[in-house]
């Protein structure tokens, strides 16, 4: 095995990064992939609170890289996936207390024992994204329907290639569908024309993310919801399969199946 | 101009093609590091030093910024007045 590092970042804040590092590992891992996810947000972490795994934190990232235990004392199994482990961020410390190099020495001794390396980086442009960056082999921005969040994606998307870990690939979380069809919310294709990259996953909003947060379990590992579907979908590409992209334009629910129904007159 | 349009129209525009059009703008100037002023200026300059070699219609001169993927580019549409005869 030699694993793959992807790192997934934003620039903006509150796209849902954590969120997206934490599905994205449980869904590879569900997929029988050995992962090992590691929060790069040091002094704000929460990519153990997302996983449910914030009472087995011992030692953390910043532990291991001032020696003060081994690799492994620091990697979390996960409840409900026997391949998947979380290397906490440290949360009494800043971004200096880890370098762009630190980050890329840890993930070298990972690889040969790993499938996949996922990244959570934390928001800004400053030494915690070049950190989070530096070992990245595929980097992933994601971004939100909204304004703010489409504009600090190409800036990141700019300062990704001028670092030489281009070309980024990108992921919109939390669509929603009912308002793009309004033509209130900015669609799939205008945010790919704006950005002008590939797009590796759309993840429509769901409540139930926040109740499956509010639990500590990975929606990926839902079967029912959309979201949970939308996850599953983006690490199947991520191995290489071909998924469509989901298609929600019609609205679900018993009325909107009989509505679906009648207007495709059974096709 | 379109706004204007719209309303006179009685036409509500979606709220979506506004933020795809705001952000086509933003995103041209974050990219280049332009404002619409230096684009001015850079118009300005531009008018002056071909001038100097060929007659062109100053106010027909017109310049914007394009998007091609990822690459910026900067396209310049200047016609040219015929020569004039010289007798």
């Amino acid at each position: 095995m030699t694993a793959k590092v992807v790192t997934i970042t934003s620039g903006k804040g509150g796209v849902g990064k954590t969120t997206v590092t934490a599905n994205l590992g449980a869904a590879l891992a569900a997929q029988g992939q050995r992962v090992v996810c590691i929060d790069a947000d040091i002094g704000l972490r929460n990519l153990d609170v997302v996983l449910g795994l914030e009472n087995r934190i011992v030692y953390d990232i910043v532990d291991v890289i001032e020696g003060r235990c081994r690799l492994r004392q620091a990697m979390i199994r996960d409840k409900h996936l026997p391949g998947l482990f979380l290397i906490p961020a440290a949360q009494k410390r800043d971004k200096t207390a880890v370098s762009p190099s630190d980050m890329v020495r840890l993930c070298d001794e990972l690889r040969p024992d790993y499938d996949w390396i996922v990244v959570d980086s934390p928001a800004g442009i400053e030494r915690g994204f070049r950190n989070a960056i530096a070992p990245a082999d595929l980097v992933y921005v994601i971004t939100n329907p909204e304004v703010s969040a489409v504009r600090d994606a190409d800036r990141i998307i700019g300062l990704i290639e001028a670092e030489e870990k281009g070309p980024a690939s990108l992921i919109i979380n939390r669509l929603n569908y009912d308002m793009v069809r309004r033509g209130d919310m900015l669609s799939t294709e205008d945010m790919v024309e704006l950005l002008a990259i590939e797009l590796i996953g759309i993840i429509p909003e769901d409540e139930k993310v926040i109740i499956s947060t509010n639990r500590g379990t990975p929606i990926a590992l839902d079967g029912k919801s959309q979201a949970g579907q939308a996850f599953r979908n983006l690490a199947r590409r991520i191995l290489g399969e071909e998924v469509p992209f989901m298609d929600l334009n019609t609205p679900d629910g018993f009325f909107g199946r009989l509505g679906r129904l009648f207007r495709t007159g059974g096709e | 101009m379109a706004d204007f349009l719209d309303r006179l129209l009685g036409r509500n525009r979606k709220s979506a093609n506004q933020a795809k059009e705001r952000l086509h703008l933003v995103l041209i100037h974050d990219r280049t590091n332009l404002t619409n002023a230096d684009l001015k200026d850079l118009k300005d300059e531009l008018i002056e030093v071909i001038s100097r070699h060929i007659e062109i219609d100053p106010a027909a001169v017109h310049i914007e910024m394009s998007q091609d993927g990822r690459q910026q580019r900067l396209i310049a549409d200047i016609p040219i007045r015929g020569p004039k005869r010289r007798r």
